[in-house]
C-alpha cells in the first residue's frame, strides 16, 4: 500500500496558483517569443498521466508542491544576474555568453560505485513525464537570494535507477569543461571542470532537486541548462550547472570551492546564519529585489526537512 | 609642450573635471532610471552591491591616474600633468567617499553593530578603513591655505601617505573576489609599477647626488 506523507513544503492542490496568473504568466512568456518552445515540449511528452498538470511555456509538469509561498524573484533576474565562472565572473557574463554553450546533443557519464554505469542522454536519467514544479529559496554564499520556481525530478528518482552499491556514501557531479564555448575556461579562476559533491543521503533528501526548467520552461544556458543540481538547504554554489558526469564514490569527494580556498568553503556548505564566511558575515542576506536585508534562516528555512541529516555533527567544524 | 596658464584653467581642468566625474554622473543617470521604474536601468538586479562595486573600482581607477601623473610627467619632460595631480586625488577621495557611503547606507543602511563587526573582523573590510581614514587628512590639507598653514616640507611628507593608500586599496580589492581572479592582480600590479618607478628614480637621484658630494 502507497501512503503519501505530505511533507511540510508540500502544499494541496487548493493552493496551486490560480489559473488567471498562469495565464497571465504565458502572456509575459509568449511576448518573449519563447511560446512555440510549449508546443514542441508538449508533442514530445504527449503521455503525461497525472490529473494536476500545468502546462508551462516549454515543459510539462505537475504542481509539485511549493517550497515557499514568498515572492517569486521576477524572470529576468532570475535569468540575467548569476554566477557561472565558466561564462566570466562577472554577474552579468552567463546571460551574455552562455548562448555559445551546446546543450544538443549532452550526455552524461555515470560511473563508480554503481550497478547501471554508462553514458546517458538527459531524457535517459530524468523523467519527462514526472516533470513537477518546487518553489524553493536560493541563498548564495555571497548573501543575497532569489525565489525560483524549478522544474525538474527529485534526484533520489535517478539515483534510485541507476542502483548505487552499498560502497556508494558519496556523489560526485561535474560541470562541462569545453573552452571553445566557456570563454571563462581560459583563466583558472577555479580548478576546472567545476565539481562538487553531496553525502548519499543528502543527495537521496527528497528536497533534492534535478532540474531542467524554471518558470515553466526549459533551463536557460546561464541557469545550468540542460540539467542541474539545486540543493536549497545549502549555498547557491553546491547547486551545480550544466552537469556531465556522476559518480558514486566511497570517499568524500573533492569540490571546486573547497580546493580553492579549504578554509572559507566547506564540504557541507549548508546555510548556516551563525557560521560566517571569513569574509563576510552570513547572519543576514539581500533578498535580489529588496532593499533591506532580511535575516538567514538556518538551512535557508529547510530546517524541519533536513536537519535531522546533520544529527550529532558539529556545523562550525562541518561548515 | 607649451600650453598657456589661461587653456590649462579655463579648459583643460574643466574637461578633466568633467571626464572624472563621468562615471558618478552615469551612475545618477542609472539610479533615476531605476526609480522611475525603468526596468531596463543598467544596475543589474541587485543595484546596491552593483553601485557599492561601481563606487569602489572607479576610485581604485582614479588613485591609478593619480599615481600615474608624476611618472607620466617624468616621462614626458612636462610639467603639464601637475596641473591635474591635486584634482585627480580630490576624485580618489570623493568615490572612496561614496564607495564608503554607499557601504553605509544602501549596503547595510546604519547597521552600525554590523560596520562595525566588519571592521574588526573582516581584514578586506578593516584594509579599505585604513585607506579611506589615510585619505581623509590628504583630502583637508589640499588647498593652497593649508600648503601654507603646514610648510612645503611638512605638506609634501604628509602627501606621501598616498604611497601607502595605492598598495592598501590593491589588497583591499585582492582580498575582496573570490576564486583566482586576474582583474585585481593587473591593478595591483599597475600600482607596484608606480611605485616602483619612484623608488628607482629616488635610489638614482641618490646616487647623482652622493656623486656629487664626493
Amino acid at each position: 500500500m502507497l501512503i503519501k506523507n505530505r511533507k511540510s513544503w508540500e502544499l494541496s492542490g487548493r493552493d496551486a496558483t490560480p489559473q488567471a496568473l498562469y495565464q497571465d504568466r504565458r502572456t509575459i512568456l509568449k511576448g518573449m517569443g519563447l511560446a512555440g518552445l510549449a508546443g514542441i515540449a508538449a508533442s514530445l511528452h504527449p503521455l503525461a498521466r497525472r490529473a494536476a498538470l500545468a502546462v508551462g511555456s516549454g515543459l510539462t509538469y505537475a504542481d509539485g508542491g511549493h517550497g515557499t509561498d514568498e515572492e517569486k524573484t521576477p524572470y529576468r533576474d532570475v535569468t540575467g544576474y548569476n554566477n557561472y565562472y565558466e561564462f566570466g565572473t562577472g554577474k552579468l557574463d552567463p546571460a551574455r555568453y552562455a548562448g555559445a554553450m551546446t546543450t544538443e546533443p549532452w550526455s552524461v557519464k555515470v560511473e563508480g560505485e554503481v550497478e547501471n554505469p554508462g553514458t546517458y542522454a538527459v531524457e535517459d536519467l530524468v523523467d519527462f513525464s514526472k516533470l513537477i514544479e518546487r518553489v524553493y529559496r536560493l541563498r548564495c554564499v555571497e548573501a543575497w537570494s532569489m525565489v525560483i520556481p524549478w522544474i525538474g525530478v527529485p534526484l533520489k528518482d535517478i539515483i534510485t535507477r541507476l542502483g548505487p552499491t552499498s560502497r556508494a556514501k558519496f556523489v560526485q557531479f561535474e560541470t562541462l569543461a569545453r573552452p571553445s564555448e566557456m570563454r571563462g575556461l581560459s583563466r583558472r579562476v577555479l580548478d576546472w571542470p567545476y565539481k562538487e559533491g553531496l553525502r548519499i543521503d543528502e543527495a537521496m533528501n527528497p528536497l533534492t532537486l534535478m532540474a531542467v526548467g524554471l518558470y515553466g520552461e526549459v533551463l536557460p544556458n546561464q541557469n545550468g541548462a540542460p540539467m542541474r543540481l539545486v540543493v536549497p538547504w545549502k549555498y547557491g554554489f553546491k547547486s551545480i550547472k550544466s552537469i556531465v558526469a556522476i559518480r558514486f564514490v566511497e570517499k568524500q569527494p573533492t569540490t571546486a570551492w573547497l580546493r580553492s580556498a579549504p578554509r572559507e568553503y566547506g564540504f557541507y556548505s549548508n546555510v548556516n546564519p551563525d557560521v560566517d564566511h571569513p569574509r563576510w558575515s552570513q547572519r543576514r542576506e539581500r533578498r535580489i529585489g529588496e532593499f533591506l536585508k532580511r535575516k538567514t534562516l538556518m538551512f535557508n528555512g529547510y530546517a524541519e526537512e533536513v536537519a535531522h541529516l546533520y544529527a550529532g555533527m558539529d556545523l562550525k567544524k562541518n561548515f | 609642450m607649451s600650453v598657456s596658464p589661461k587653456t590649462i584653467k579655463r579648459v583643460l581642468k574643466p574637461a578633466f573635471f568633467m571626464l572624472l566625474s563621468l562615471p558618478a554622473l552615469l551612475l545618477a543617470l542609472q539610479w533615476a532610471r531605476a526609480l522611475t521604474g525603468d526596468p531596463d536601468h543598467g544596475l543589474t538586479a541587485n543595484p546596491i552591491e552593483f553601485t557599492n562595486r561601481y563606487l569602489g573600482d572607479w576610485a581604485l581607477r582614479w588613485i591609478v591616474v593619480t599615481l600615474a601623473i608624476t611618472p607620466l610627467s617624468v616621462i614626458l619632460g612636462s610639467n603639464l600633468p601637475i596641473h591635474f595631480r591635486r584634482m585627480a586625488g580630490l576624485f580618489v577621495f570623493t568615490y572612496a567617499a561614496l564607495h564608503l557611503s554607499s557601504y553605509i547606507v544602501l549596503d547595510q543602511f546604519f547597521d552600525w553593530r554590523e560596520i562595525w563587526g566588519d571592521i574588526v573582523k573582516r581584514n578586506f573590510i578593516t584594509v579599505g578603513m585604513v585607506a579611506f581614514a589615510m585619505l581623509l587628512p590628504l583630502a583637508v590639507t589640499s588647498t593652497n591655505r593649508m600648503i601654507r598653514r603646514l610648510g612645503a616640507r611638512r605638506w609634501r611628507l604628509l602627501h606621501r601617505l598616498v604611497y601607502a593608500i595605492g598598495p592598501l586599496v590593491a589588497f583591499h580589492y585582492l582580498m575582496m573576489v573570490k576564486g583566482n581572479q586576474l582583474e585585481p592582480k593587473l591593478w595591483a600590479a599597475g600600482i607596484a609599477l608606480l611605485l616602483v618607478f619612484r623608488l628607482l628614480r629616488w635610489m638614482q637621484m641618490r646616487t647623482r647626488a652622493r656623486a656629487q658630494t664626493a
